[in-house]
């Protein structure tokens, strides 16, 4: 068994041996794995700021973290939320791990650059937790000018130099998926034959390479501004802080779809799977994707309502927020169509979609209330905003993300999780998700501003529902990372198809071998063929 | 090593079917990467649009302090450039290795010259009193200082892509010289090719924006 | 071919020149910008071979322009139509 040809037959996680054989690895799934363990400890980082927030927030008296320090640890609770862990949790695991195999490939088209981008996503984190330990950032995530370029007197050029670094782990995930789609996919994989997962990264990374680098610049141009003196945005000499603002929104907003649109990816398979159906209308939900990574760049001046943006602009960008919402829409009725008469079975991924349908579906309804510029202007920097984009990258994001990594666990790991374990996690989760945030949106409406460590004494009992919720939360994301990695040590081995899902990852073996197929796959049926779909080989009830 | 593969190339990665595929991987890869670097340089575009608009006097005004002579200089060595890389690229395609060699060095010797240049005009910026910061000449109009600060992040960035560029030729032209590209295996210099190509286009766009806007009015 | 290119590209730069020299009122910008997509073009098409490359390789290369094409158009909406209003400020 020396030789290569077998040592490329064996599984993944096996051969070759040893601690730089895994630093140094070309392979994709190998790389999906690295992702996570940083992604799941920034996680626990970014957690931990929340945890100093919500415990800060029980009383209205500002008394636990001095207002100094509460800026700090919102801004890092965001900055490393966002850029280390929402921006990079579904794409750079399950769809790095998933892509290749989903179009019957052996690898993603540049697997060196794939590594490539999993060190630059280190080495920016590092500059950024460099920034952390060096008196912090209080900006809050978006760096806006001038606060951030001339007054702040925080490590601000250190943590913009690290999102700039991180920026490109990021365009270089989407431009390997980009190629690696259009050139890699085996015979027969038709574009119409592709699950919808990887029409949904595919959306994904043509936002990362449209958008990033544009925030790139921008948070260079502020880097430049404290450093060098070069004043792009500095009011003292003419420059205008509100182009900052729109730099840095063409990215950010359709951020937002960076971190949605592979969680819908994750739910389209999961609902057709749970329910055992051909998905409804499975052109319409994959040209949504693109519509919304589409329109999503088109929309950012709803984050500009109270600047001094043109009326004109701020009217015709509210109309084509609500716009956002019809593709939106069409996939909810999609999964909600696929899942009538289906035979849904009570697994633990069905919970978590289940929750992602729920919490997707008020963040977006109450994202229209924001992209009406009247209310909005009532409503903008309030709770109201926390809980809704919370809604969204929380509730939509993290909760698809949990669904997929439930899901795909056997087939990434080759073990079975606690079936019941997975089921209560995901209760607690739901239920303190909504504890935590829903008194957010009260709060917020009866005026309660956001990035304040004090409040009035009136807000303190839906303040105090809120931290309560974040115990629960808090209960659920540790249970997760406990149950997960006890079936690593002790959990049954996992079949090849342990759910009966359709799909190229469910016909080779948990966990793959390393060069995925033992030799090259040639797709002839739909994708999503449920009729034809194997028994699920560990029992529904 | 007893891998079945007594047919493959031996420059064909594994996880590629044939050379064709992987050449087409490698320059589509680099179109979609240039497709980052335009939003990348967009970026900066917006803001001279903007402040463009803003002050379109201070923006005549400070056009008048670039050396219009030195930038289209630049811009002859850069198109000359252009046209050595892409005859490297074709002497690739054709196999032909003391010709890929010879325009891969000319290009490179272009590209010092560029920088050359550039280092001069900045040289003489700073003992101008234009470089903005608090050393920046109090006596000119509101939006010159932007205009210098958009100046220096465009050609600096430009210039950065420059020295990148040269990094990457530095290493085509070793591989050259032992005899890697042929007509078979061409890829990397095409895809260096592309890389060269763009910078010489931002340059293109940069020229007529910066040094020429405020010629007319001298 | 790629000569004549190349020499297209050096008569462009002198008319480029040339024409910054003389004043043609609104004409200026627009006139040098021409110019200056008519050379980017050349060497898109010819150096960097997209005339004889696949669809997909076009469609690439011209995205990444019509997305320029969106941020410009749509932030350039916003500070066009500042004034209208006659609010304080811009």
């Amino acid at each position: 068994m020396s030789n290569e040809a077998s040592v490329h037959e064996q599984s993944y996680l096996g051969a070759p041996h040893g601690l730089a054989s895994w630093l140094l690895t070309k392979d994709h799934k190998r790389i999906a794995i690295l992702y996570l363990i940083s992604i799941t400890i920034f996680f626990a980082v970014g957690g931990t700021f929340a945890a100093m927030i919500r415990a800060e927030l029980v009383t209205p008296q500002g008394d636990l973290l001095s207002s100094d320090l509460y800026n700090k640890v919102f801004t890092l609770h965001g900055v490393i939320m966002i850029f280390f862990f929402l921006i990079p949790s579904i794409p750079a695991t399950l769809g790095n791990f998933l892509l290749p195999i989903m179009i019957g490939a052996k690898d993603l088209a540049f697997p060196r650059i794939n590594l490539l981008s999993w060190y630059i996503y280190v080495i920016g984190a590092t500059v950024t937790l460099a920034a952390v330990f060096n008196g912090g950032v209080d900006t809050g995530w978006t760096f806006y000018t001038p606060y951030s370029s001339m007054s702040s007197n925080t490590s601000v050029t250190t943590a913009a130099l690290g999102v700039f670094i991180t920026g490109f782990s990021s365009i270089l995930t989407g431009f390997n998926f980009i190629v690696t789609l259009h050139r890699m996919r085996a015979p027969g994989m038709t574009w119409f034959r592709l699950p919808l997962f990887v029409w949904a990264q595919y959306a994904t990374s043509l936002v990362m390479i449209l958008g990033t680098p544009v925030v790139a610049i921008t948070v260079l141009l502020v880097a430049a501004e404290r450093a060098l003196h070069l004043g792009i945005f500095d009011p003292k000499i003419g420059g205008d802080p509100v182009l900052f603002q729109h730099l840095f929104w063409f990215y950010s907003h359709p951020a937002v779809y960076i971190m949605i649109l592979p969680a819908m990816g994750v739910v389209s398979e999961l609902v057709a799977a749970m329910s055992r159906k051909q998905i409804f209308g499975y052109s319409f939900v994959a040209f949504s994707s693109l519509a919304i990574a589409i329109i999503g760049f088109l929309v950012w001046g709803h984050h500009l309502f109270v600047s001094s943006q043109s009326i004109y602009a701020g009217l015709v960008f509210s109309i084509i927020t609500m716009m956002v919402a019809v593709p939106s829409a069409v996939k909810t009725f999609n999964w909600t169509a696929t899942m009538y008469k289906g035979a849904i079975s009570w697994e633990s991924p069905t919970f978590w979609i289940f929750g992602f349908m729920g919490l997707f579906l008020v963040g977006g309804l109450t994202g229209l209330f924001l992209g009406a510029m009247g209310l909005d202007i009532h409503l903008t920097d309030t709770y109201f905003v926390v809980a809704h984009f919370h809604y969204i990258m929380v509730g939509g994001g993290v909760m698809g993300f949990l669904g997929g990594l439930h899901f795909w666990w056997p087939k990434m790991t080759g073990k079975m999780y606690n079936e019941t374990a997975g089921k209560i996690a995901a209760m607690l989760v739901f239920f303190g998700f909504n504890a935590t945030f829903f008194p957010q949106f009260i709060v917020g409406y009866m005026g309660m501003p956001r990035r304040y460590h004090a409040y009035p004494p009136e807000f303190q009992f839906f303040n105090v529902l809120s931290s309560a919720g974040a115990v629960l939360l808090g209960i659920g994301y540790t249970m997760i990372v406990i149950y997960l990695i006890y079936s690593l040590i002790k959990g049954p081995k996992a079949p090849a198809n342990p759910w009966g899902a359709t799909g190229l990852e469910w016909k080779i073996p948990s966990p793959p071998i390393t060069h995925n197929f033992s030799e090259m796959p040639v797709v002839t049926e739909e994708a999503y063929d449920y009729q034809h779909a194997p028994a699920p080989q560990r029992g529904v009830k | 090593m007893s891998t079945p593969t007594t047919t493959r190339h031996p420059k064909l990665q594994e996880h590629f079917y044939n050379m064709d595929q992987q050449l087409e991987a490698s320059t589509l890869g680099m179109w979609v990467f240039l497709v980052t670097e335009v939003m990348f340089f967009g970026g900066l575009f917006m803001a001279y649009i903007v402040y463009r608009h803003m002050y379109p006097h201070a923006w005549v005004e400070a056009s008048h302090e670039l050396n219009w002579q030195l930038g289209g200089l630049n811009t002859m060595v850069l198109i000359v450039s252009s046209l050595t890389m892409a005859l490297a690229v074709r002497a690739a395609m054709l196999s032909e290795k003391k010709q890929q060699v010879f325009y891969l060095l000319t290009t490179m010797a272009l590209g010092t010259v560029f920088l050359v240049v550039k280092f001069f005009e900045y040289k003489a910026k700073f003992e101008h009193h234009l470089v903005p910061g608090p050393h920046f000449n109090p006596a000119l109009e509101q939006g010159m200082q932007i205009f210098f600060s958009l100046y220096f992040m465009m050609t600096g960035i430009h210039a950065a892509h420059m020295v990148i560029g040269l990094g990457i030729m530095t290493y085509i032209v070793i591989n050259a010289a032992k005899g890697t590209y042929n007509a078979e295996y061409y890829g990397p210099v095409e895809v260096a090719g592309l890389y060269w190509h763009f910078v010489d286009i931002v340059w293109i766009f940069l020229f007529p924006l910066l040094y020429l806007l405020g010629r007319h009015g001298a | 071919m790629c000569v004549s290119v190349f020499l297209a590209l050096l008569v462009f730069t002198a008319i480029t020149v040339w024409v910054a020299g003389l004043d043609l009122g609104p004409l200026n910008t627009p006139v040098a910008l021409g110019i200056a997509v008519t050379k980017g073009t050349l060497v898109v098409l010819f150096f960097m071979g997209v005339r004889w490359n696949t669809p997909l390789t076009k469609t690439v290369a011209i995205s990444g322009f019509v997305w320029l094409l969106i941020l410009f158009g749509i932030t350039m909406g916003d500070y066009l139509t500042r004034g209208w209003l006659g609010v304080p400020g811009r």
